[in-house]
């Protein structure tokens, strides 16, 4: 298959991260969020609601509805409309559309928005009726949900590439005195190796810190031309290069690699950095496991040489390889799709200087990677964004 | 630790636990794999043009996306990639089991498929097999057991996995009630029970007048007691229940009545009537005393409620018109037993259904060989009882009828008239 030809995004931008504090449980719904994101975006650029002609929209928990009904929930009219059920990828992707929409003429600003509620049963609702295959050969197997299906993962990966438990618990705990910088975190104690290693067993060999924690709340960011930026005055961050892969290696017995694997080239030849100009990494960080893959598959390392990387790097803010900068989902929440926007958000703060308290020094040029929806076995989603603040 | 399965006295203050169900849910497409495994086999979607195998369940092929998948028998034999022990749940019925293992398994035929992890078998990576089992919501499930095992083979210690056991109902440590001990099946299904480690064997025996051969051999067995029961009668049948009804484990239902001849050569309707008031009728009656006892039962500790066998006939499928009225009786017995089943699922007791070609006796007379001996079907009950199957055609003449009916039942409905 010849590879297409790709358009660059010179003159678009993305701007305006928002964040709707996260909160363990809620008893709104997740129009309730989607709304207070929508809001903010809206103060946060100084922009009119009616100024807004897209959207698009990443949630698990608005059915019966989809985007279509959020335009007038929330009393929008709109030129341009996308629905993202992509998980972790949906930021990546959410971006990816929004650039085109904006690029074309299509949309003049457009609102990359995932949000989710979490009622004290929601999140045990949604497993059974995930997906087709998620029904019919993966939940009836002991319904464990996503802590099952990465638990064969990490399980394979440890025996596979000799990971310790040890190098994941280091990772969780370099996230860990992240967030502690965050304010929003949820988790606002320190982990200590220990505690990591002696934690309540949920699926061997995952215990509880290797599980990020369902929780409600969104993210949401915008996405406009440079000169509409500068006019209303708002920081911005340039996007180099993105790349969106799905169900990329169905032949591999088991997950060990992702699709950053086939465009992890072209990514940075597009964006025109290598990897020593990255200054953070963002990952989407559901299971330790799945950030030791991106790490590789994104270049930084070997295939199999993430648990050397993670025991050769201190992986927090101000040490080598900064990742997952706000602490990332496993310290300070899940909030459903929201979660897929995380890392996006906070690397938008971070290279335009608005990371305040989790703000790497210097940092230019962060990569965010997305990986998103176990639809069966694996995670059939994967995407990443380099993106860039001014010189 | 005592043997799994092994009966305790029950701690009388603590409340029976309510029978549960694992996740029932199932898209109309991944039901051909529990129509398999109520057979026992393990089948899997094939591509009729390009022959890649499929899982899970699909409506086109994967690989060149033609739709003509055909359900076809897989070995299993495959290699345990990865396994995991879960410690939680987010579903009530395994909250109750936990810890439960689990395997991720390469097929040799190619997919990887999620199963249950019987207990012998070693850490990842090794060689195993994948069979399809009910589960307790009578869905197919996968369970990976060690390479080299049959399920109806293992030793006590093996075929004892927690995991296991919730698909099967294996007779060791059951209490069984067998609604007939006179005829040469029941004594042999009896003996056949006392064999396989059943706790307690109710045999019913109805005329008590009557004492016919092998009676008293039975009642020689340690395990065996003889009980009062005429499934005709429903006062017998109200009074047996209430008698034992909390208490049987599994009921097998092997009273039946059986006279030659289709309609034209037996005037009258009282054959006819006997048929009905045994075959069908008795069948109802002991639903309706024994079925809400059983259904109550059906997660009372490690020994409950697990099974309702009935001895019907293939000739329920189609009728045979050299036994007409006795085929008639048996296909209506054969309705009622889906709706009993239907009805026993909630509890998760298994309905399974047995449909013997002729047996050797004296009604059988006139019928050519091969007729099964009532000791070849009796192992064949056990043995479908520890496999955990749902429908049970044992013997050629009963496997070469399913083919044929499966084939087409309008083609079976002619031969079988011609073979008058």
């Amino acid at each position: 298959m010849t590879r297409p030809r790709q358009v660059g995004y010179d003159d678009l931008v993305v701007t305006t991260p928002v964040t709707i504090p996260y909160v363990r449980h809620s008893i709104r719904g997740a129009h309730w969020f989607v709304a207070h994101a929508l809001r903010a975006l809206l103060e946060g650029s100084s922009l009119h609601k009616s100024d807004l002609d897209g959207l698009c929209l990443s949630s698990f928990t608005l059915a019966p509805d989809t985007a279509v009904g959020l335009t007038q929930h929330l009393g929008l009219s709109l030129r341009w409309l996308d629905h993202i059920p992509m998980g972790g990828a949906a930021a990546i992707v959410a971006l990816r559309r929004a650039l085109r929409a904006v690029g074309s003429g299509d949309a003049a600003v457009v609102a990359c928005l995932g949000a989710d509620t979490n009622h004290v049963d929601t999140f045990r609702a949604t497993l059974g009726s995930f997906s087709q295959f998620a029904r019919d050969a993966v939940y009836p197997y002991g319904s464990g949900g996503p802590n099952a299906s990465f638990a064969f993962l990490t399980a394979y990966y440890m025996r596979a590439f000799g990971a310790r438990r040890e190098d994941f618990g280091k990772l969780c705990i370099a996230q860990r005195e992240n967030a502690l910088r965050f304010p929003r975190a949820l988790f606002k104690k320190p982990l200590t190796m220990e505690e990591y290693l002696n934690a309540r067993l949920i699926a061997e060999p995952l215990r509880l810190f290797d599980c990020v924690m369902p929780c409600a709340g969104a993210e949401a960011f915008l996405v406009m031309s440079r000169t509409r930026a500068q006019d209303l005055g708002l920081p911005f961050a340039s996007v180099l290069a993105t790349l969106e892969r799905h169900n990329s290696f169905p032949e591999d017995p088991i997950q060990t690699r992702g699709g950053w694997v086939l465009d992890r080239g072209e990514l940075f030849a597009r964006a025109g950095v290598t990897h020593r100009d990255i200054d953070f990494l963002q990952t989407y960080d559901d299971y330790p496991v799945i950030s030791a893959m991106q790490i590789e598959d994104l270049g930084f390392c070997g295939k199999g040489e993430g648990p050397e990387f993670i025991r050769e790097h201190s992986l927090t803010i101000d040490g080598t390889f900064p990742v997952n900068t706000s602490g990332g989902q496993l310290s300070v929440g899940q909030a459903g799709a929201a979660g897929g926007y995380l890392g996006m958000t906070e690397a938008i703060r971070q290279v335009t200087g608005r990371a305040q308290g989790t703000a790497v020094p210097h940092a230019r040029v962060g990569l965010v990677s997305g990986f998103g929806m176990i639809n069966y076995d694996r995670g059939l989603c994967c995407g990443a964004a380099i993106v860039a603040g001014p010189r | 630790m005592s043997e799994p399965g092994r009966r305790k006295r029950k701690n009388p203050i603590l409340r029976t636990r309510v029978p549960l169900l694992p996740p029932s849910g199932r898209s109309r497409i991944a039901l051909g794999l529990t129509a398999a495994a109520a057979l026992g086999r393990f089948e899997l979607q094939v591509c009729a043009a390009c022959g890649t195998v499929q899982y899970p369940p699909r409506e086109a092929c994967h690989e060149c996306l033609c739709f003509d998948l055909r359900w076809q028998p897989q070995s299993g034999a495959g290699e345990l990639i990865s396994a995991t022990v879960l410690h939680h749940s987010h579903d009530l019925y395994f909250r109750d089991r936990l810890p439960w293992r689990l395997g991720m398994v390469r097929l040799d035929c190619g997919p990887t498929v999620i199963t249950h992890l019987h207990s012998g078998v070693r850490p990842a990576p090794c060689r195993v097999r994948v069979v399809a089992r009910l589960d307790k919501a009578g869905q197919a499930a996968l369970v990976s057991i060690p390479d080299g095992y049959n399920i109806s083979e293992m030793a006590a210690d093996m075929v004892n996995d927690t995991q296991l056991r919730e698909m099967t109902c294996d007779p060791r440590h059951r209490r069984i009630l067998l609604t007939d001990g006179k005829t040469l099946l029941g004594q042999a299904l009896a003996a056949a029970l006392v064999s396989a480690g059943a706790d307690i064997v109710w045999v019913g025996f109805a005329e008590p007048w009557k004492r016919p051969p092998g009676l008293e051999e039975l009642e020689k067995l340690e395990s065996v007691t003889l009980v009062p029961l005429d499934v005709t009668n429903s006062d017998s049948v109200k009074s047996l229940g209430a008698e034992l009804g909390a208490q049987v484990d599994i009921l097998i239902n092997n009273a039946e009545a059986h006279r030659p001849y289709g309609i034209a050569a037996r005037p009258g309707l009282d054959a006819a009537r006997l048929e009905m008031d045994v075959n069908y009728l008795g069948l109802l009656r002991l639903a309706q005393e024994f079925g809400p006892a059983m259904r109550s039962r059906g997660a009372d500790g490690q020994a409950s409620a697990t099974a309702w066998v009935n001895l019907l006939s293939v000739f329920a499928l189609a009728n045979f018109p050299a036994h007409g009225t006795y085929s008639a009786s048996k296909a209506a017995a054969y309705s009622l037993a889906q709706c009993l089943r239907a009805e026993m699922q909630p509890a998760g007791v298994r309905v399974l259904n047995v449909f013997p070609g002729p047996i050797d006796d004296e009604w059988n007379q006139e019928l050519p060989p091969p007729k099964l001996t009532a000791k070849t079907l009796a192992q064949a009950v056990v043995t479908g009882l520890r496999d955990g199957v749902e429908d049970l055609f044992p013997g050629e003449v009963a496997q070469e009828w399913l083919a044929r009916w499966r084939g087409d039942p309008k083609v079976l409905e002619r031969e079988l008239a011609m073979s008058r």
